[in-house]
């Protein structure tokens, strides 16, 4: 176990190495860097005027040396300068990563706290009214892209409770900003949920069929325990799975739900930084997001040997 | 002997769109404490069915029980609700499975499943059942049975899971055991231990074993009694040595000369006179029984009068039954 848990940090360590060289170049890939917007925003177009900006920040050196000066102040926790904000970018990036941590952890416990269950229920009464209408509304929020969803609930609450659930000044309590997060957390969750129902129910119609299901009724255990106690814990290990890619594709979700609701949090935060070709806050930010992802896959691993005593990853 | 469980009429139907399955058509029996009893038959008879029913663990839908009473102790288990019937399974009746490997749950301890029909039954905590399931353990003989207790079942093997079964049926102490095709799954040697294991253990708790199975050689070692069913009804019935020695119906002659005998195969030259008999053709389809005798198709004694009019179901000497026109009882 030791030496496996080794191996995979290394591992990680080399995948988070390899997002840093894509990144980084294909950033530089898009045409266009901030001198080119800020000197073509302003209207001049002297040449030594944008080679004066690019030689202030760094952009003219060879881009070997930009990288390795970027991965330099990483390690050492320097994130470098923003080019739009000439702050540096951990200050600029730091505050919103609660903001969008919340709304992602909200989203996905609603998924899974809405998922699971109805999954169990619906495999249960296979067929029945509630099976149906669970899976026409989860078809529903697979189909639904969640900046629509979210777009028809801000025209629904303006609609009927004259207000728009949005940031806009900051919120008083914990409990204030929950509530404030939890109507762009449904919107983005309620397709992972819509997922997550699905595959559970599914794989809970396959455990149902097992032998040890009939074993666990024979013995008089009561439908409840039977579902619950016996199969679901045998038929998470697929929606396990699931809930670890969802949680990559929440971040995809957060861009256009912050965009939306005017969140003040990373993921709106890096689109304005891609439309200004700001390096330092792109870079550092889609780092962030892939080390969330990676953390998270690891995570899941370890779900699977704590869900499934069969599972042990070998030295 | 008086009965513990006496089963009459019973029928297990199931609606498909091929028609009714008349899995279970009919069958009574009888078992006394102590006693075992043996249902015979091949793949598809309604043998399994027959276990199932008497536990209420039929699918359904489709499958439903259509007539019929199941008296254990003089209560009919087809009158009580289904909580009642809960509070029989697993603690009056219970049931070892034909496959141990995948009749347990794999991701639970084999002291934990042991243990939940004992804190559902017994009211024991999990600290008493526990204790409890590592004794029924111990009981099955499953070496450092503390250690087993807190192992899960891909970690034994198929001979130590099939123990651990038989735990798990006897822990509360039931009044029927009910194996269905214990020892299918098994090895040759481990078949043996597993029955005597069974037997032993069915003097200590003086429970009523109904053994199911297609395994003539199990029954011979085992039953008291033996019925042998076909397309989900009883074709006959008599004690083991009874029907061993004067077996009436072609089916059951059918049966006995489908095993293999070593006696037969050792030192023969002529291997061709004594080759080993099978029945002809398969159990038919359920939903399409013939008019008469079901088992008139593969019968080399089928007349016209077995494919038109079904045999009564006679006892043809005393305490042997049979339904077949071609006994002269």
């Amino acid at each position: 176990m030791g030496a496996y848990l080794t191996r995979r940090v290394l591992l990680m360590a080399l995948t988070l190495f390899g997002m840093s060289v894509l990144i980084f170049v294909m950033l530089r890939l898009v045409p266009g860097n901030i001198a080119d917007i800020l000197v073509d925003s302003a209207g001049i177009a002297d040449p030594k005027e944008k080679a004066k900006i690019a030689r202030e920040l760094g952009l003219d050196r060879p881009i070997f040396d930009q990288y390795l000066q970027w991965i330099g102040g990483l390690v050492r926790g320097d994130l470098g300068f923003a080019y739009v904000s000439e702050r540096p970018a951990l200050e600029e990036i730091a505050p919103r990563i609660p903001i969008s941590a919340k709304l992602a952890g909200l989203a996905l416990f609603f998924s899974v706290i809405l998922g699971v269950p109805l999954g169990v229920i619906s495999a249960v009464r296979q067929n029945s009214v509630v099976d149906y209408l669970l899976r026409i509304i989860s078809l529903s929020g697979l189909s639904l892209p969640s900046f629509w969803l979210g777009l028809l609930i801000l025209m629904a609450s303006v609609q009927w409770f004259g207000m728009i659930p949005i940031y806009t000044n900051e919120p008083r309590s914990f409990i204030d900003e929950m509530l404030l997060l939890s109507i762009p957390a449904a919107a983005v969750g309620f397709r992972s949920s819509a997922l997550i129902m699905r595959l559970t129910r599914s794989s809970m119609l396959e455990v149902l069929r097992q032998d040890y299901i009939r074993t666990a009724r024979s013995k008089g255990a009561s439908q409840t325990t039977v579902n619950y106690v016996h199969a679901l814990r045998n038929a998470l290990l697929p929606v396990v799975t699931i809930i670890g890619i969802e949680a990559a594709f929440l971040v995809g979700g957060l861009i256009v739900t912050e965009t939306v609701f005017n969140i003040p949090g990373v993921a709106r935060f890096l689109v304005e930084a891609i439309l200004w070709r700001d390096y330092p806050i792109v870079q550092n930010l889609v780092m962030l997001i892939a080390f969330c992802v990676v953390v998270v896959n690891f995570l899941v691993d370890m779900a699977y040997m704590a869900l499934d005593p069969r599972i042990k990853y070998a030295d | 002997m008086s009965s513990l469980l006496e089963v009459s009429d019973l029928g297990t139907w199931f609606y498909t769109r091929q028609g009714i399955v008349k899995a279970v058509d009919g069958v009574d029996f009888e078992v006394a404490a102590g006693e075992t009893l043996a249902i015979v038959g091949e793949s598809g008879c309604g043998k399994s069915m027959t276990a199932l029913s008497l536990m209420r663990l039929i699918p359904d839908p489709p499958g439903r029980i259509v007539s019929g009473s199941i008296r254990l102790a003089g209560r009919d288990l087809l009158k009580i609700s289904e909580e009642e019937m809960r509070d029989v399974r697993g603690n009056e009746i219970s049931m070892i499975f034909q496959e141990p490997m995948t009749s347990l749950n794999p991701v639970m301890t084999i002291g934990k499943q042991i243990s939940e029909s004992l804190i559902l039954h017994r009211d024991m905590d999990r600290k008493q059942a526990m204790k409890r399931a590592i004794e029924m353990l111990d009981l099955v003989r499953i070496p450092e049975p503390a250690q087993r207790a807190k192992e899960y079942p891909h970690q034994l093997s198929g001979g130590m899971r099939q123990r651990a079964m038989i735990a798990m049926a006897l822990a509360c102490n039931p009044k029927v055991l009910i194996a269905d095709e214990p020892t299918t799954a098994l090895d040759v040697t481990i078949q043996a231990q597993i029955l005597e294991l069974i037997v032993e253990l069915q003097r200590e708790f003086s429970a009523a074993v109904i053994l199911i199975t297609h395994d003539l050689g199990v029954v011979a070692e085992t039953a008291h009694r033996v019925i042998v069913m076909y397309a989900g009804r009883k074709v006959e019935e008599a004690s083991v040595g009874e029907l061993f020695a004067r077996p009436l119906h072609p089916y059951t002659t059918g049966l006995m000369n489908s095993i293999p005998r070593l006696d037969l195969m050792r030192g023969q030259t002529d291997r061709s006179a004594e080759r080993l008999q099978e029945i002809p053709g398969i159990v038919p389809p359920l939903f399409d029984l013939p008019t008469g005798c079901a088992f008139a198709p593969r019968c080399s004694k089928a007349d016209d009068k077995c494919r038109a009019e079904r045999p009564a179901y006679e006892e043809k000497q005393p305490g042997h039954w049979a339904a077949c026109w071609h006994t002269n009882g």
